[in-house]
């Protein structure tokens, strides 16, 4: 069998606050290839935490341990920031919930994308200009050329959410962390993000971390689904075996989305069971 | 005893009114006490707050007490900080000069402040003409050069520390309608102002019951930032003989006036000027430990 | 009709936000207005509430007219709950000053005993009065947000998005509660979502928006039953159902 990708054993994150600690992951192991890994869960669930702990982007005050924490057979833990460096952008990316804040307002889309490809790769200012452009198209951009130039508060969310994709992708890592990328656009875009990013997933042969807190766009998106709750995965499914789903957990987080093939007075609510924190 | 009052203070779901308001007060202190300088700075302002209440039982001698047989005498164990011309007692004189220093601070702060505020939350909240109105009138003040009106003033009234204190007042309170009204203008769009407007207060209901609170917390730290440059204004006012009137023991005042033996008696212009220093190194240090605390973009 | 509104119009600087909308509701009836971003949705929302006062056209609320300045009764009338929760509460006032000021801006009785009832009714405790809302959940604080909302015994409730910041857990709760509290008071919703199927559970008729105008309005069974005719209505229903490879295809001719 071929190295994985990513090799995560029981991965515990832990926030110092003034006055107490808290445990926003407790014991995830996850081992991927090139494939598309959703994670799902609620807020607090530790699915974000969990994604960027593998992007070394733990906040100052969190501490990650592990007893596994590999990248394409690098070991992650204790890894200096020139090290990181040498991995994030080049070799992971990822892309967040908001492309309104996570792009410079003062520097044209074009601009960022080819900034994020010299920083990586040695490259002359013509060649970075046409790879950013190949990419603008790449996330189907109709006119490269016109967006290229065009100021972040210029583009629609959408067009914005593109242009993040395109910048992460750039340098062409082999693992791409998406936070929520779609939360915040329309339904009808949201599709075409998606399917953006499926076409690159299977085109380029790279890995793709899913993190959202929609069960069923995870299910009909990804391979695998990694369902959390207070820090731990409590269920691992095949994104086809939804239906199937045998935790509480996951089938009340299905249970309790109004849905339009089927009218009900009362939604049914999730009651939280204790025993989920631990696992069970 | 202090284990039930703080588990009282800290009340995750406190039972009156009362316990919330001291709870969030407790919790804002404990966030504060973590700022080593910002303590410093706080031990300096209340230290100068004691001092000036208790002076007449902290001076050893009166402000004005002459002892002409020990003029311009070196700190020694009689005085400790040194005489002046007449033989005064410089520590006495600080000691008095402190409760001067406070008065203007608090002049400044119950004037400016709540000038500032009101100017700029209203013109910020409603905007249109008001707001013309307002920030054009702003300008004016803003436009002042604050010395060479404190010099017209004091032309046109007399020489004094009320003076002074206006012609500060007068040039202070605009970068705090200025401050306000960048606040309310952000705050103004915020879901929660939409809401009262939805239930129908009135607009002055708004300014006052929610955007002005906003803007508080900025405006008193601005505030503390301020007063030390409010301090020395006074001091350089009274240097220039415009602000505080010998014989008062005003530190500015008595700088000016030892500045005649600043070579041969250092310390007749030095121990107030030491004074000055401490008590707006002391404000500013607080200001900086408020700022972190109240600063409303922190949570 | 306790509501009905005509030919609407709202301008912005060069944006025409909502053209020529119309549509009426029903006492005690729940009315939707679906659309996604910039279809001016919620603009129609925060017009009917009098949060814009350049709006174009006529909005009659029980049979009277809304242009001009509004009496003060109204704003007891209709109340509204807004999307963010974290937004909608004053971040340095308590739970029992955000309950006091409608009361106190009506000049209503018995404030004390409408406090705990409004806590009660939203299913929070007595333990919440005094609390500020960083110390609640979002799920929390949009319950508050609808007490603030009922406390002045209104007839009508405009929701904005009320649980799109929402888990769905947390989501299920809240709708489930709204709903509730229509039967019990009789009340008149009017609630805009970007969410068809959350719309869907909540109403019993809804119009779908697009570009400020109102393409399509219709009743949820026919909705559900797939007869929308509106080639929009119907991207937007195919989106709903979930990500499909095939789907997404179709749409980028749309872009």
């Amino acid at each position: 069998m071929e190295k994985p990708l990513v090799a995560i054993e029981d991965l515990h994150v832990t926030f110092r606050l003034r006055n107490r600690t808290v445990e926003a992951v407790r014991g995830v192991s996850l081992t991927m290839g090139k494939e598309k890994i959703g994670i799902v869960g609620e807020s607090g669930s530790g699915k974000s935490v969990t994604g960027r702990a593998l992007l070394g982007l733990t906040p100052p005050a969190g501490e990650v341990r592990a007893k596994k924490l590999e990248f394409d057979g690098q070991d992650l833990r204790g890894l200096d920031p020139a090290g990181w460096r040498a991995l994030r952008g080049r070799r992971m990316a990822m892309v967040m919930q908001d492309p309104k804040f996570s792009l410079n307002p003062v520097m044209t889309v074009g601009q960022q994308i080819a900034e994020a490809y010299v920083t990586h790769v040695r490259a002359s200012k013509a060649e970075a200009r046409e790879k950013s452009l190949a990419v603008l198209e790449a996330v189907r951009i109709r006119d490269p050329q016109r967006v290229y130039d065009l100021y972040p508060h210029e583009v629609s969310g959408g067009m914005g959410q593109r242009a993040m994709i395109a910048m992460m992708l750039v340098a062409e890592p082999e693992l791409l962390i998406a936070d929520e990328p779609t939360s915040a656009l329309d339904v009808t875009v949201q599709m075409q993000v998606l399917s953006i990013l499926d076409d690159l997933v299977s085109r380029r042969g790279m890995g793709l971390i899913f993190v959202s807190h929609d069960l069923d766009l995870v299910a009909a998106f990804c391979d695998r689904v990694l369902v959390m709750y207070g820090g731990r995965v409590v269920e691992t499914l095949k994104a086809s075996e939804l239906a199937s789903a045998r935790h509480p957990y996951t089938r009340g987080l299905l249970d309790c989305v109004p849905r339009l093939d089927r009218a009900q007075r009362e939604l049914p609510v999730l009651n939280r069971d204790a025993a989920w924190l631990e696992g069970r | 005893m202090s284990g039930g009052l703080q588990a009282w203070l800290l009340d995750e779901a406190p039972g009156s009114r009362g316990q919330a308001r001291a709870g969030a007060f407790y919790r804002g202190w404990l966030a504060f006490r973590q700022n080593g300088l910002a303590m410093v700075g706080l031990s300096i302002v209340l230290g100068l707050v004691f001092v000036a209440i208790f002076a007449p039982l902290l001076a050893p001698y009166g402000p004005s007490a002459q002892d002409l047989d020990f003029r311009l005498n070196p700190p020694s164990a009689r005085h400790w900080l040194g005489t002046d011309e007449l033989g005064r007692d410089i520590l006495s004189r600080i000691i008095w000069g402190s409760r001067i220093t406070l008065g203007i601070v608090l002049l400044v702060v119950v004037t400016v402040a709540p000038v500032g505020l009101a100017v700029g939350t209203l013109a910020g909240y409603f905007g249109g003409w008001v707001d013309a109105v307002l920030m054009r009138i702003t300008d004016v003040f803003l436009a002042f050069p604050r010395l060479i009106l404190a010099l017209a003033l004091v032309a046109a009234l007399k020489p004094g520390i009320e003076n002074a204190v206006l012609a500060i007042a007068l040039t202070t309170w605009p970068p705090y309608a200025r401050l306000a009204r960048a606040e309310t203008l952000v705050v103004r769009k915020a879901d929660y102002i939409a809401a009262v407007q939805a239930q129908g207060a009135s607009g002055l209901r708004i300014v006052l019951r929610h955007v002005a609170p906003m803007c508080v917390s900025s405006t008193i730290v601005r505030m503390t930032l301020d007063m030390a440059g409010i301090i020395l204004t006074a001091a350089g006012l009274g240097f220039l003989g415009l602000g505080a009137q010998p014989p008062s023991p005003e530190w500015g005042a008595m700088i000016s006036s030892g500045r005649r033996f600043l070579l041969d008696q250092w310390w007749v212009a030095t121990m107030p000027g030491i004074a000055i220093f401490v008590v707006s190194l002391g404000f500013n240090l607080l200001g900086d430990g408020l700022r972190d605390v109240l600063d409303p973009k922190r949570d | 009709m306790i509501l009905s509104v005509e030919n609407l119009g709202v301008e912005f600087v060069g944006l025409r936000a909502v053209d020529s909308a119309r549509f009426a509701v029903r006492r005690g009836e729940s009315y939707g207005l679906v659309g996604e971003s910039g279809s001016g949705k919620s603009t129609v929302l925060r017009a009917l509430a009098g949060l814009i006062d350049n709006w174009t056209g006529s909005i009659r609320f029980d049979g009277r007219d809304l242009s001009g300045k509004r009496d003060r009764t109204f704003y007891r009338r209709v109340q509204m709950v807004f999307q963010d929760p974290y937004g909608s509460l004053h971040p340095r006032q308590t739970i029992d000053r955000a309950l006091a000021e409608p009361l106190a801006i009506h000049g209503m009785d018995r404030r004390e005993e409408r406090i705990e009832k409004a806590l009660e009714e939203v299913g929070l405790g007595h333990g919440f009065r005094f609390r500020y809302p960083h110390q609640l959940s979002g799920g929390q604080r949009q319950r508050v947000a609808i007490a603030r909302a009922l406390i002045v015994e209104p007839e009508m409730l405009l929701l904005d998005e009320p649980t799109s910041a929402l888990d769905v857990s947390i989501q299920a709760e809240v709708l489930n509660l709204l709903d509730a509290l229509r039967r019990r008071r009789n009340l008149t919703f009017v609630m805009v979502s970007h969410n068809l199927a959350v719309v869907a559970h909540m109403c019993a008729r809804l119009a779908v928006m697009n570009r400020g105008r109102i393409v399509e309005e219709m009743d949820t069974a026919s909705l559900r039953a797939g007869s929308a005719r509106d080639p929009y209505t119907q991207r937007l229903m195919a989106a709903s159902r979930g990500y499909d490879r095939a789907l997404a295809e179709s749409f980028r001719a749309f872009d």
